[in-house]
């Protein structure tokens, strides 16, 4: 092995650290969450939405429901649409293929569905497992005729995640937002 | 054996504010069949999804009584269901699962309550706080008499019903159309 540099030391700290450049990106897309007066907030946990779902449970206007498969959130969400709540979905992207039959409900009830998906199998992945789903997840969302948004590194979050939910909430577009993998950190083993 | 149309008939009498979420199926003719009502949310797809709906609905209104109508093979796609909602333990909701132990609209195909599995024990064991089996008419009309207060606490029970196949009773199949009038009956916007 070479002596590690400066450059593979770099490259280390793009495949394993947060890329968050000082910002606070799950706190952006709280305070977009909470402008937007989201009330229910389901979720199958990663890694990448951790503190999002730290400030959720510590919110006093949103409900942190978890869920034992993604595709409840998906029936939540139509449930929670028709009794006046707001909510989103946060998965993990090996998730969103669990979800594929159940979006039907979204596109025939015209329901307004965001999910903010944390990606993994991408970016510096040493999982191989996590990979193939990984790679199919804006596909899957194509399948069931759901928008898909992206966000690459921190200081777009807050724009992306403010222009989903815009779409969603005052336009009824169904609408899934892709939190790069880069973005969140390759999880090491 | 329970009639399975009865037993809908008389948990739906003398409803008011009760919100009605019916699973794909024979639960959905069987809720149409007791008579239609803005407040009547009939799905005709998305199995496994019913309970999860009724729970959404359930903690965004939670004065207003909550009432899933589903059968045993729609509930069995959604156990876990049964974690999730015992989780939020939402009081005004209620589950009723009409369990003849069959797929019934695919041919009659034996479920896994006809074999081994028991659904109220499943229901316990995911920490649903108020589980009954129900099996006579009597106690069809005590529960009855009990889902409309949205205090009550979260209850799942299971009725178990005979395997006949009443006629179809046709309801609307618009998304859009059921949504806009359940929410509208709640004092809601159009979407």
């Amino acid at each position: 092995m070479p002596p590690a540099n400066f450059e593979d030391k770099l490259e280390m700290s793009n495949r394993t650290k947060l890329q968050d450049a000082g910002l606070d990106w799950a706190s952006d897309i709280f305070n977009v969450l909470t402008n937007q007066d989201v009330r229910q907030v389901t979720y199958v946990p990663d890694g990448g939405h951790a503190r999002l779902i730290t400030l959720v449970h510590q919110s006093g206007t949103m409900r942190a429901i978890t869920l034992t498969t993604e595709e409840e959130g998906v029936a939540l969400s139509a449930g929670a649409w028709i009794g006046g709540d707001r909510s989103v979905l946060l998965m993990q992207s090996s998730g969103v293929g669990n979800c594929v039959n159940m979006l039907s409900l979204i596109r025939v009830c015209k329901i307004p569905f965001l999910t903010i998906v944390a990606m993994r199998g991408e970016w510096g992945e040493v999982n191989e497992w996590q990979v193939p789903m990984g790679s199919a997840t804006p596909a899957a969302f194509g399948l069931m005729d759901i928008c898909v948004l992206r966000a690459d590194s921190a200081f777009e979050v807050a724009g992306v995640i403010k222009a989903a939910a815009a779409m969603v909430f005052d336009g009824g577009t169904p609408t899934a937002v892709l939190l790069s993998q880069r973005l969140i950190g390759a999880k090491a083993f | 054996m329970l009639n399975r149309r009865q037993v809908v008939a008389t948990l739906l009498r003398n409803r008011e504010s009760l919100v009605v979420v019916s699973g794909l199926g024979s639960s959905t003719y069987d809720v149409a069949a007791a008579g239609d009502d803005d407040k009547n949310f009939y799905l005709w797809g998305a199995m496994g999804g019913a309970a999860m709906l009724g729970l959404g609905i359930a903690i965004a209104q939670p004065k207003v009584p909550v009432l899933v109508v589903t059968g045993d093979g729609e509930m069995l796609m959604g156990m876990g269901s049964f974690s999730t909602m015992a989780l939020q333990n939402p009081p005004n909701l209620t589950i009723a699962v009409l369990d003849n132990g069959l797929f019934g609209e695919t041919g009659g195909q034996a479920t896994h309550t006809s074999g081994v599995t028991n659904l109220a024990k499943v229901a316990r064991g995911c920490g649903v706080p108020e589980v009954h089996e129900i099996k006579t008419y009597a106690d069809v009309a005590a529960f009855a008499d009990k889902i409309h207060d949205p205090k009550k606490g979260l209850t799942v029970a299971i009725f178990k019903i005979g395997q006949d196949m009443p006629p179809r009773v046709m309801t609307s199949r618009s998304g859009p159309v059921l949504v806009d009038r359940t929410r509208r009956a709640l004092g809601l916007p159009m979407s």
